[in-house]
């Protein structure tokens, strides 16, 4: 019993206090819903793995959007986590490849490149033609510092590289907005109407 | 649960749950503390960026038994530079692990606090990689295991001091050297940054980089030494390159 509350206590957004409940609620329950749980996370893990390519989801070697003809090559967007891929997807407003780096660097956990997908990124760019990445890393300091990280690697192999126009939360009102999201969103300006 | 004001530098946050994260900071009343911001990771949360690695912020916080809460925070000043620079990121970053390291939770150390933010100011303004073992050298200082670096730890000789030891604490004549030979100008600078005089040593734009690498090798190892881990902040870019 004690090692189910450990286990589930190690999921993400789950405490002790929830991992607790959670166990006795498992207990109570139904020996058939159980099983039907622990089948349904067993075939999922399973049958799920990581895109050779881009390092999303993906029930095959190649993921969906990798396959995808009509997605432009010549355009890579670079995010942290495969859950990035399916927001910026329902913008609609990408037409091009990602590629998951499956982490960020976060040096006070001492996560280095070398623990992320960076030498599959590189490896990438040129049987793909890829001319611009665009980093769509989280606006914090372990985004910053792989953004960083990234664009003094990508720089001298001749790709473009652009990031994200981090700005203001739209429905938010512009005196609430904090100072390094209000520098940034300066940073990012554009014309009007264009 | 009684509420208080505080000022202080975020050294680290944890994620927790699905949105919140718990922020660790060095305040200069009440040492380290550890507090909850909740909804921190939504974007329309009001603590915004805010509450980032090194941000010196003031607070108002719940104080809870083991964590407290965030209620209110307010930067008291920008470190936009820094945050610009990779190295400068990865040193300031370095420099809040070293003060989470020798911070106590909840017991005053107005000190760490002041030198944190002395630092990370000086970082923000002007670069410089003699900023990091500058600040670690004065912490163990402060600490009382400053290194000696006038005399030899041995004979007390001053003449011809050739070498560093980070065991013994400090330097080694020629007779008896046992650890790493370190350059007379190097030797100039710990001295300098010892007498407190950083801004100096700082400003000196002339140094050879080989200097720097001695003083920047030599700031780590010795906080290393005393704190018997490594400073992640410091390997991070060790590795091979792709
Ligand atoms: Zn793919
Ligand atoms: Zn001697």
């Amino acid at each position: 019993m004690q090692a189910m509350i450990d286990s589930l206590a190690r999921l993400p957004g789950v405490g002790p206090k929830s991992a607790q409940r959670i166990a006795f609620h498992l207990l109570k329950s139904d020996v058939e819903e159980v099983k039907k749980l622990t089948n349904a996370i067993q075939e999922a893990r399973g049958s799920v793995r990581f895109c050779d390519r881009c390092f999303n989801f993906s029930e095959t070697t190649y993921c969906h959007l990798c396959t995808d003809e009509r997605r432009d090559t010549s355009v890579l967007c670079v995010v942290e986590e495969s859950r990035d891929v399916v927001a910026l997807e329902k913008t609609g407003q990408f037409r091009g490849r990602y590629h998951v780096l499956l982490g960020a660097i976060n040096p006070l956990e001492g996560t280095g490149p070398e623990h992320l997908k960076v030498r599959e990124l590189l490896l990438r760019l040129e049987p793909e033609g890829v001319q611009e990445v665009i980093l769509c890393l989280n606006p914090n300091t372990e985004g910053d510092v792989t953004a960083m990280y990234l664009a003094r690697l990508l720089k001298p192999l001749g790709v473009k590289v652009t990031q994200l126009a981090m700005g203001l939360p739209v429905g938010g009102d512009l005196e609430y907005a904090d100072e390094v999201t209000l520098g940034r969103a300066l940073m990012g300006r554009r014309e009007v109407g264009e | 649960m009684p509420l208080y004001r505080d000022v202080g530098v975020v050294l680290r946050t944890h994620k927790l749950g699905e949105s919140d994260r718990i922020v660790t900071l060095i305040t200069q009343d009440s040492g380290k503390v550890r507090a909850v911001a909740k909804g921190i990771r939504k974007t329309t949360s009001k603590f915004g960026s805010r509450l980032e690695p090194m941000s010196h912020v003031q607070v108002q916080l719940y104080r809870g038994r083991e964590l407290d809460i965030v209620n209110q925070v307010e930067l008291v000043e920008v470190t936009t530079a820094t945050r610009r620079n990779l190295e400068a990121t990865t040193d300031g970053l370095a420099m809040c692990e070293v003060v989470e390291q020798l911070a106590h939770e909840r017991s005053p150390s107005p000190h760490l606090y002041r030198m944190l933010v002395g630092a990370l100011r000086q970082l923000n303004s002007e670069y410089s990689a003699l900023l990091l073992p500058a600040l670690q050298l004065r912490l163990l200082q402060e600490e009382g295991v400053g290194p000696c670096v006038d005399r030899c730890i041995v004979c007390s000789g001053t003449e011809d001091l050739v070498a560093i030891d980070v065991q013994g604490g400090g330097v080694q004549c020629r007779h008896h050297r046992r650890g790493t030979a370190i350059s007379p100008r190097a030797l100039a600078i710990l001295q300098e940054v010892l007498d407190g005089r950083i801004t100096s040593v700082v400003r000196n734009n002339d140094l050879p980089n080989d200097t720097v690498r001695e003083v920047v090798s030599y700031g780590r190892s010795a906080m290393e030494h005393h704190l018997e881990r490594r400073i992640r902040s410091s390997s991070l870019f060790e590795a091979p390159r792709p």
